[in-house]
């Protein structure tokens, strides 16, 4: 009984004991329900939204970029395969390792090290990130040899710009470069390896168009981001290709022709404004940009005089000199202020108030007419005249014509000048004196104006027309508008006053005492009509004037007056216009006419207006670097 | 006669030993064998081969081992119960010396082409010795400390065994178990508190003993993230399929963590989270309700037993299943750290599928015989 007794105590121990444990175990069991229900039912939504990343991966396919042709087909920009090594920072096992080892078959500088770990940092861990672009076939055949080693390197194959003619077309093609932080934040599919924004000239005007569309491919990953299978793809969109109206052949001769001047020239279509040629000199080669620039060849071009990387054709700005006289004439002309026939009696100086306004001929021209005005380039014609019109008129008929106001210029940075009004100067808190207008009638003072609009201005006083010069004439395979001549409108000028002027400028040329005899075309069949310029970027002292032996040649070089040429031909049916402006070159006629006449006679004879066909003559390419 | 009619002597023949077997509690297992089916099915991307298969004939193997083991005498199996406890005993010390590699840690061993892993069998040994102990004690010698000890010793020497496989889970698990076990006994109050204190020092002594790469076992088990791309990884994937399966689950088949590879051993320690994914929170907790069911079962035929070793070892057995889910479940969940505990009849894996169904074939012995007078001296007498 006793052991009974006792059974039946520890029976009953163990009774309350199990069902405790049963209670306890009901608790935890209720509490890994509890969790469950919080994390399937309360967060359901958002681990869901977890799966759906982990599941499914969209891998961007870059675009290949547009190319640029010139009107005959040319390439100007294109694409060429870029073998390199990328970096999945998520299949590696340690970065550094992975880096230490691919160092050692293709060597990386510490400041790559450090932008790989940036980017790293910067982009989620299953994106590519560049390595290194450009590999040989031996640094391929390495890597691929020592992939073992290299967990996380992957090689691929993209494409990077070229630009075949370098620096013929720097300043018109523009670069690209490796795209910004801000970039990347407006457009994921710029964080794609090896893709570059246009950053000048046509590559960052056309961007958009240029960069096409990235594809995009949804796959579905494992875990280790292995792809298992595509859900979905959307191909991407090449970039459109666009048809320049540059002739390479042209613009190589007026480059050419530049020389070593810090000059730049426009030739212009002047019934629809398109742009043959645009050379400027210095330049710069564009491929330098692509892979981002050194810091010594920023300061080497930062310190250099001659400003490789400024587009002086159209963001370099200078006194017009007397290539303004032709927009002052046609200001006076339809203001009725003077007629053709009206002279003008120069004898070598004009005094208005207290100050005395000097001819550049020391002993004045006797009695001239308009059209005798710009033949000689009569400065006390001009002084007169302007004093007549006024700043205003002549302000306003020089935006007629384009000067010193905004083109439309498919170009980034393209300035537009000045041009000085009564209104401005007194808004500056400065009386506008007559003086001011007076210089202001041959293109100095304030005016400032870029080589693009003198060569719109030359267009325009030839046709009458409003042409706006620009380059892009097809974009992927259509015509844009403004090719055709009737696509812009007349200025608005009486042909009679237009007339008159014009037969100033072929004088110039072509008539024995004009000021530009060198100027005149080797060829029966063309005459062209043109206008000098010598614009000054110092003020001529007293002293030199009167010491009588001032000689500008004897300056300093950056002392020296810029040499400017405007000029159209044929004469008798316009077809194209240029201008040339050679900085500190001293003499227009003697200078920059000579090198506008052997374009203008280049132009001529190609006529590539004249044509949309290949031309039958090879253009020279530029080798490729070994 | 009331008396007379509980210790009632029961037929031991065959027949009338079959139809005591709860075939309820078959059904049960039956079906928690089914969930399995279901999930590994879809943890093979919705194929049979090559887990869904072989869970189905190592359930019905096991299942005829359970049943053979549940005909079998309650009093023969407590004469077993020391010598399978020493034979376990060895095994684990084989297997920490001579054992396989698995998953950064010896837990298995090559017994004649079957893979055994003792410290599984041990489990089992251990109920079995503990409830033949305290089955000969008295109430008062409960109470004695010193009739405590070896009981002790035989809970401690192969939990240190496991601790340097490292297998963490499973010692713990293990001890946990023989704490329940003495709790179950009637060992009082107290003698809880005042062997729960020694335990850190203990551990620490345990830790300070191991060697380097033992240790980085251990520490990286402890903190899953100084490992992201391992444990830790495979805690973060882990729920997000399990949260991600919401209410209702995207259905069979539809999971998608579990089909890409997201989750490693999706089909052995982290199957719960399949069934998570494409049964939803409905699909979970029913196959917890089912769990529960068991367990409660275990600890029912545990009370209705009439004798000291029965009740023990049904006891047992039961919280040795529900520690196996708990952990399981809370592991999958990220609420405990990671270690190799699979979800018992559902995981896929033989060894363990042994061993829970000897541990069931026992449960359903002591049902079977759950009047049968068993004294509290010799067994033989």
């Amino acid at each position: 009984m006793l052991s009974l007794k006792h059974d039946t105590h520890r029976t009953g121990v163990f009774t309350r004991r199990a069902l405790l444990v049963m209670g306890a175990q009901a608790v935890l069991l209720g509490g890994v329900a509890a969790r469950l229900y919080q994390m399937q039912v309360v967060d359901g939504e958002r681990y869901a939204t977890l799966a759906e990343g982990n599941r499914i991966s969209a891998r961007l396919m870059a675009p290949p970029r547009g190319r640029m042709l010139d009107r005959f087909g040319i390439v100007l920009a294109g694409n060429k395969l870029n073998w390199r090594a990328l970096l999945v920072a998520e299949q590696t096992t340690d970065l550094s390792a992975t880096l230490d080892n691919f160092a050692r078959i293709v060597p990386l500088a510490d400041y790559e090290r450090a932008r790989i770990d940036r980017e790293v940092h910067r982009h989620r861990r299953f994106i590519p990130v560049m390595v290194r672009e450009f590999l040989s076939w031996g640094d391929m055949a390495a890597i691929e040899v020592n992939a073992p080693d290299l967990p996380g390197i992957m090689v691929d194959v993209g494409t990077t710009r070229i630009y075949p003619f370098g620096e013929l077309f720097a300043h018109v093609v523009g670069y690209v470069a490796p795209p910004s932080e801000a970039d990347v934040a407006d457009d994921v599919a710029l964080a794609l390896p090896g893709i570059r924004v246009g950053r000048a000239g046509l590559e960052k005007q056309h961007d958009l168009d240029l960069r096409g569309r990235a594809g995009a491919v949804q796959v579905e990953v494992n875990a280790l981001g292995r792809v298992i299978r595509e859900l979905d793809r959307q191909e991407g969109v090449p970039g459109d290709e666009l048809g320049l109206a540059i002739d390479t052949g042209l613009q190589q001769a007026v480059l050419r022709r530049l020389g070593n001047e810090s000059a730049s020239a426009v030739v212009l279509d002047c019934r629809n404004g398109e742009v043959l040629a645009m050379g400027t000199n210095p330049s710069f080669d564009p491929s330098l940009f692509n892979a981002g620039v050194s810091q010594a060849q920023w300061s080497e071009w930062a310190q250099d005089k001659r400003t490789p990387l400024l587009n002086r054709a159209t963001a370099g700005v200078y006194a017009p000199g007397s290539t303004f006289k032709m927009a002052v004439a046609m200001a006076a002309l339809e203001a009725r202020i003077i007629t053709p026939g009206d002279r003008v009696s120069c004898s070598g100086y004009i005094d208005v108030g207290n100050a005395r306004f000097h001819c550049w001929r020391k002993g004045g021209h006797g009695s001239l007419d308009l059209r005798g005005g710009l033949k000689n380039s009569c400065d006390v014609f001009f002084y007169e005249t302007a004093r007549r019109i006024g700043i205003d008129r002549i302000a306003a008929m020089a935006h007629r014509f384009g000067l010193g106001t905004a083109l439309e210029i498919d170009l980034p940075g393209a300035r537009n000048g000045f041009m000085p009004t009564r209104e401005w100067r007194i808004g500056q808190g400065h009386p506008w004196n007559l003086g001011d207008t007076v210089v202001s009638g041959i293109g100095q003072g304030y005016i400032q104006v870029t080589p693009l609009q003198l060569a719109t201005y030359a267009a325009r006083v030839a046709t009458g027309r409003k042409v706006e010069p620009h380059l892009t004439r097809k974009l992927a395979g259509v015509l844009q508008p403004g090719s055709q001549p009737a696509d812009w409108p007349s200025l608005g000028l009486t042909e009679r006053s237009l007339h008159v002027v014009r037969e100033g400028m072929w004088a110039v040329v072509n008539e024995p005492g004009g000021t530009a005899p060198l100027t005149r075309l080797p060829a029966a069949r063309w005459q062209m009509a043109g206008k000098t310029g010598s614009s000054q970027v110092r003020r001529v002292s007293r002293e030199q004037r009167e010491g009588g032996n001032f000689d500008s040649t004897k300056l300093p070089w950056e002392y020296r007056p810029h040499a400017l040429f405007v000029a159209y031909a044929p004469y008798d049916a316009p077809r194209y216009a240029l201008s040339v402006v050679v900085e500190h070159g001293n003499a227009g006629a003697a200078v920059a006419g000579p090198i506008a006449r052997d374009i203008m006679m280049d132009v001529l004879q190609r006529d590539p207006g004249g044509r949309d066909e290949k031309p039958g003559a090879q253009v020279a390419q530029r080798e490729a670097p070994p | 006669m009331r008396e007379g009619r509980l210790w009632r002597q029961p037929s031991f023949d065959l027949g009338s030993k079959i139809w005591q077997i709860s075939w309820l509690y078959v059904l049960l297992l039956c079906a928690l064998a089914g969930v399995g089916y279901v999930a590994l099915y879809s943890a093979a991307g919705g194929a049979p081969e090559p887990y869904a298969s072989r869970h189905v004939l190592r359930f019905a193997a096991g299942l005829v081992l359970m049943i053979g083991i549940a005909l079998v005498d309650i009093r023969f199996i407590a004469r077993l119960a020391w010598p399978t406890y020493l034979v376990s005993l060895v095994l684990l010390a084989l297997v920490a010396r001579y054992g396989h590699l698995g998953k950064g840690a010896q837990r298995w061993i090559e017994l004649g082409g079957l893979q055994v892993q003792p410290s599984e069998l041990m489990k089992i040994a251990l109920v079995l010795v503990l409830a033949s102990w305290f089955h000969r004690a008295s109430w008062e010698r409960i109470g004695n400390p010193l009739f405590l000890i070896p009981p002790v010793i035989a809970v401690l020497v192969p939990v240190a065994l496991i601790v340097q496989e490292p297998n963490l889970g499973t010692a713990v698990i293990t001890a946990a178990l023989g704490a329940a076990m003495f709790f179950a006994a009637g060992v009082r109050w107290w003698k809880f508190v005042l062997l729960a204190v020694p335990v850190p020092f203990a551990a620490s002594l345990v830790y300070s003993h191991l060697h380097g790469y033992q240790r980085a076992r251990i520490d990286t088990f402890l903190q899953p993230e100084s490992d992201p791309l391992g444990a830790g990884y495979n805690i973060i994937q882990s729920k997000i399929a399990l949260g991600s399966g919401g209410m209702w689950g995207k259905g069979f088949l539809q999971g998608t963590q579990g089909h890409l590879d997201f989750l490693p051993e999706k089909q052995t320690d982290f199957i719960f989270t399949t069934i998570g994914e494409e049964f939803g929170f409905i699909g979970s907790v029913t196959v917890l309700a089912l769990l529960g069911l068991i367990v409660i079962g275990g600890m029912a035929i545990a009370l209705r037993c009439r004798n000291q070793f029965g009740r023990l070892v049904a006891f047992g057995i039961a919280v040795n299943f529900f520690l196996y889910v708990f952990v399981n479940i809370a592991m999958v969940m990220g609420a405990i750290p990671v270690g190799g505990v699979p979800l018992p009849l559902v995981s896929h894996g033989g060894s363990a599928m042994i061993t829970v169904m000897i541990g069931f074939g026992l449960l359903m012995s002591v049902h079977v015989h759950r009047d049968v007078a068993f004294s509290e001296g010799r067994n033989d007498d």
